[in-house]
């Protein structure tokens, strides 16, 4: 039966992704000084978990990281080593070889790159436990040696490699008499002899050398192509094959010696099993495997409990399944007995099973172990039991889809929404009494297709932790780099929301998070100097306020400078009025080019960065803003969209023409007086609502539409948060708060500046989804045309 | 796939592609056909804040935002009165749609690759670097217009160029 | 009737793997994801073979078998463990928890079925 194990890489590489993320998070978490044991075990748990996988699946390069890292990891959950910070940073390093080796196998490949063999052999002296923990090197990655001498065994392993179809002779016939002359040698492990792959094989043992070896293949082969090298141990341990406990195997029968047993010490039947390691010593000579444990020793009589190895596994003896393996045999053989005759195998068995239906049968007089009364009569009573039909598992309660078809089902729902309003805009004129039905029908349609379009839309909703669980391992290395000293708080991490969003945070959340513990976070010996603590601490907060997700990153650093930015605008000649906000002021941190730090150092202050953060979060129809104490830190708050497709909006009127405000900009709306509009020098129009003065933006001048809109005063000004602050957008007419799906303008058009979309409303028609903050924007690069022309005629 | 299939089934009838005629004012042009998704009448449009008078806003075709184009204006053509004649042939230009409104429709024509000569320098109102040449039927010239070329240039601003990004 | 097998393992994909062996070569195939569920699926189920891993949450491999083997009903069911170590603590404990023969990972669904077959038919 040949099955097919690429089938399974899949559901591998997403489960070794999982174990390297928790064992990240656990390994960030560790407190190296009172470590949690629990703890240890279960990051022990994600590396031999994925061990297991890595080299059941084939991928040896991951099986051999894994293995140094599980042994390390192994002696600290059994305490007896005590960790120290390096060994933390050896296990982050060796989970950031691991990851780049798995996304090598996912493209099919092998990552190859020299920090694997620095990692193994960096862990390998850890587990070693060479220095004392308290006076452990602060070895980074970079500087543990590259090959470490000192880990040579006494016992040395060799890597024989060479492809038997290249060589001169012909493999199967002679790679046995190979093995037999170098299993003189000493122990000889075979491994990878699937044909058409080059034979790997790994020969350990007191005096092997170099020349000893080549003798013996100079004497059966020609040389060339055939490679053999020393192995550190590092490599040797983490190959299986020289792993001889993996290799070996053991059976244990408590039958008495049957014939076929006590007549073939080493199972044939398993012998000859076409798997790859064969321990060829203990084979040959019938000596103990270096397991300790015997195989079956021919001796008839041997009841006394043997175990019986074989190659990969065992059974123990007197244990307690065993009788009923054996019995099995023998209720087997029984009923061969009884129906079909004594030496036929029944039908239905697989017939490859017929060598091993033979020696366990041999155990039908198998005495029954003290303690133990189960005998043949039981287990045939136990087997006829088992014959109930088991269920199948639940199996994996989810599925995977490509995000493309979730997307083309949320587009059709959202044309569902579309032509429900269509609909039921056509039904107005109806008269409700005569068309009951039509009614009715018609707000189930609009209740199922919202509700549809709920559940499509959580399908792509996703934990916010998804981005915040990398957050730990980026603050602890930004710290390390900087020497500041930074927790790490993340508050409400299961907030969900659209995957696409997600995916697009990833680097601004990573830009806000290095700023602050570069910028925000004081060294230690400030943070002393200034009464706090010298640990630093930044929270990563998300919640859900509205149709809104809101992300905050706090720190409780120094805080913003005000004077420092302001000479910075004065110096870059950004405009300033002449008693700015302090939330001007702290935007300025948001404009193009703007660093305020005093040396550039790797992890910001280049002078790209916070304007990119924030046209980022634009890009998502998001704003961010930021609010900082002197002192006591700074928080950067970001507002989100739940999803990208959808916007809850506010339909406005200008003129002919509708728009849709976001709903997430608007603050307030009033009913203006005259009075309260005022020309100021400098900055325009203005409205003055509760003493403050905020730019008047008139849609029909920015869009050029004409002269559609009613006079000013007979306007509704809509308030609106931007993120050059408020500012009064004067329409015609609120019509009406909806949900509207959101169109790009792009996909057959271009980019229109002061408008993020479009969308289609229930007549059919389209309405433009209005960008406040590029509207300020055109607003203020109006003003220069604007002043002194036909403008005061239009206040009148 | 079907598009393909389409373009195959227009060339190995004798080397010959079919050809949508329109009429601009006085002049007729053709476009190639598969560049044609459908025709239809003019509907309200939304105007875009903005842009050129040629772009007349953009309309809901089942869903899609579609940005709609008067050629006329586009080339200076005089302003008319959009009725209930007036066409709007619906390009597909490279997976983009937009709608170009003309002045009617003539025909459907099969034109072989010899039946289109240069064109010379001329007074179209069209620049030469759109047009792939002339076609005479029977007594009519048809100028035969890339379309893709034409509504892919930077002169349509239909596209947002590359440079011109840094807003 | 297709024998049944309990296998239980806290890694998807070796679960997978041996279940799709196991199922293709006529077993009737349980999965458990820890030693806990297995313990509740092997409570209500016959199973004639169990492969546990060892190191799982919540309950070891060495756990469940020692509460499986308190139960009349599994007191002599084979219970092999899946293991990637075979060295003498593994098999002490083993032995002593009452395992009836252990698996070395990794292995590869032939020598999973031979072992099946040798085992249990």
């Amino acid at each position: 039966m040949t099955i097919d194990m690429t089938q399974f890489y899949q559901v591998f590489f997403d489960e070794a992704d999982e174990h390297l993320a928790d064992m990240e998070s656990l390994l960030l978490e560790l407190d190296v000084d009172q470590p949690d044991l629990e703890m240890l075990n279960a990051i022990f748990r994600a590396a031999h978990s994925i061990k297991g996988g890595a080299g059941t699946f084939g991928f040896t390069d991951m099986a051999r990281v894994t293995h140094v890292l599980e042994t390390l990891l192994d002696r600290l959950r059994k305490q007896e080593l005590q960790p120290v910070t390096e060994m933390v940073d050896a296990f982050l390093e060796a989970g950031d070889v691991l990851k780049a080796q798995l996304q090598a196998h996912r493209e099919g490949e092998e990552y190859q790159d020299e920090r694997i063999d620095r990692v193994c052999t960096w862990l390998e002296r850890l587990t070693h436990g060479e220095q004392p923990a308290g006076t452990a090197p602060s070895a980074s990655p970079t500087a543990a040696p590259a090959h470490s001498d000192q880990t040579q065994t006494a016992e040395p392993t060799w890597k024989i490699s060479f492809d038997p179809l290249a060589s001169e002779f012909k493999p199967d016939v002679h790679l046995d008499a190979l093995a037999e002359s170098l299993g003189e040698l000493g122990t000889l492990q075979r491994y990878s002899e699937a044909t058409g792959r080059p034979v790997v094989w790994y020969l350990s043992g007191p005096g092997v050398c170099l020349n000893n070896i080549q003798e013996i293949f100079d004497f059966i082969c020609d040389l060339d192509g055939v490679q053999i090298a020393p192995m550190d141990d590092a490599e040797k341990s983490a190959s299986p094959a020289a792993d001889h406990e993996d290799e070996a195997f053991g059976f244990f029968d408590e039958a008495p010696g049957t014939p076929q047993d006590a007549e073939d010490p080493g199972y044939g039947f398993f012998a000859d099993s076409p798997a790859a390691p064969v321990s060829i010593p203990p084979e040959n000579n019938g000596q103990p495997s270096d397991s300790g444990y015997g195989f079956f020793e021919n001796a008839p009589g041997a009841e006394a409990s043997q175990d019986t190895e074989s190659d990969g596994y065992g059974l123990f003896g007197n244990s307690p399944g065993m009788e009923q393996v054996a019995s099995q045999a023998a209720h087997d053989r029984e009923e061969n007995a009884q129906g079909y005759g004594l030496f036929d195998p029944s039908p239905g068995y697989p017939s490859s099973t017929k060598s091993g239906d033979d020696s366990p049968s041999g155990s039908t007089e198998a005495p029954t172990k003290g303690g133990d009364s189960g005998g043949a009569p039981p287990n045939k009573e136990n087997a006829a039991k088992s014959q109930t039909p088991k269920r199948g598992p639940g199996g994996d309660s989810s599925i995977r889809v490509s995000v493309e078809k979730v997307d083309q089902l949320i587009n059709l729902v959202g044309e569902l929404v579309i032509t429900h309003a269509m609909l039921a805009e056509s039904a107005t004129h109806l008269d409700p009494v005569a068309h009951e039905k039509i009614f009715s029908g018609l707000s189930n349609l609009e209740r199922n297709s919202r509700d549809l379009q709920q559940s499509v839309m959580s399908i792509r909703m996703m934990p916010i932790s998804f981005v915040f669980n990398r957050f730990p391992r980026v603050v602890r290395d930004t710290a390390a780099n900087l020497q500041k000293k930074v927790t790490l708080r993340l508050v409400g991490e299961d907030t969900e929301l659209d995957k696409g969003l997600i995916e697009r945070l990833a680097d601004p959340l990573n830009h806000l998070v290095r700023n602050s513990i570069d910028h925000g976070i004081e060294s230690p010996e400030k943070r002393r100097a200034a009464g706090k603590s010298e640990t630093g601490e930044i929270v990563l907060r998300a919640s859900h306020q509205g149709g809104n997700i809101v992300i905050e990153v706090n720190d409780d650093g120094a805080g913003l400078n005000r004077e420092k930015l302001l000479a910075k605008a004065t110096e870059r000649g950004v405009p300033m009025s002449d008693n700015p906000s302090d939330k001007e002021v702290f935007q300025l941190i948001f404009a193009a080019g703007f660093s305020t730090a005093d040396k550039v150092t790797d992890i910001s202050g280049r002078g790209v960065g916070m304007d990119v953060v924030r046209r980022n979060i634009e890009q998502m129809n998001g704003r961010i803003e930021i609010d900082s104490a002197p002192g006591q830190g700074t928080r950067i708050t970001i507002r989100l969209p739940l999803t990208l497709a959808i916007l809850d909006g506010m339909a406005v009127r200008l003129g002919d023409e509708t728009f849709i405000l976001p709903l997430t900009a608007i603050r307030e709306s009033i009913q203006p007086k005259r009075e309260q509009f005022k020309t100021v020098s400098g900055k325009g129009r203005v409205l003055n609502t509760s003493g403050e003065y905020l730019p008047l933006v008139v849609l029909q001048d920015i869009f050029e539409l004409g002269q559609v809109g009613q006079s000013l005063e007979d306007s509704i000004v809509v308030i609106v948060d931007t993120n050059e602050g408020r500012m009064a957008l004067v329409v015609d007419e609120l019509m009406a708060q909806q949900q509207v799906v959101i169109k790009s303008l792009e996909t057959n058009y271009r980019k229109v500046r002061g408008v993020s979309g479009a969308t289609i409303l229930g007549d059919g028609r389209v309405a433009l989804i209005l960008d406040v903050d590029e509207l300020v924007q055109l607003n203020q690069e109006m003003q220069p045309k604007r002043t002194g022309t036909s403008e005061q005629g239009n206040l009148a | 796939m079907s598009e393909d299939l389409k373009e195959r089934a227009v060339i190995t009838s004798d080397d010959s592609r079919e050809y949508l005629t329109f009429t601009l004012g006085d002049e007729e042009y053709g476009i190639d056909i598969l560049n044609v998704q459908e025709i239809r009448g003019y509907d309200a449009v939304t105007k875009i804040a903005n842009s050129p008078d040629y772009i007349k806003g953009v309309i809901n075709m089942r869903g899609v935002i579609v940005p709609i184009i008067d050629m006329r204006l586009k080339f200076h053509l005089g302003q008319v009165e959009y009725n209930q004649f007036t066409v709007v042939i619906i390009l597909n230009i490279s997976g983009r749609v937009i709608g170009m409104v003309v002045d009617g429709v003539s025909d459907v024509v099969a034109l072989k690759g010899e039946q289109i000569r240069p064109a010379p320098e001329f007074g179209a109102v069209l620049d030469t670097a759109y047009i792939d040449g002339l076609a005479t039927l029977d007594e009519r010239m048809v100028i035969v217009v890339d379309i893709e070329k034409l509504m892919t240039s930077g002169d349509m601003g239909l596209v947002d160029r590359i440079q011109n990004e840094s807003s | 009737m297709a024998k049944s097998i309990l296998t239980v393992d806290d890694s998807a994909s070796i679960r997978q793997m041996v279940s799709f062996t196991l199922k293709g070569a006529g077993y009737t195939v349980t999965e458990a994801v820890d030693g806990q569920d297995g313990l509740d699926k092997a409570r209500s189920g016959n199973f004639n073979l169990i492969f546990t891993d060892q190191n799982m949450p919540r309950l070891d491999g060495l756990g469940l078998i020692k509460q499986l083997r308190a139960m009349p009903q599994y007191k002599s069911v084979p219970i092999l463990m899946l293991t990637t170590e075979s060295g003498e603590a593994m098999k002490t404990q083993g032995r002593a928890a009452g395992a009836t023969g252990w698996l070395v990972k990794p292995f590869d669904p032939q020598k999973l079925l031979e072992v099946v077959r040798k085992v249990i038919g």
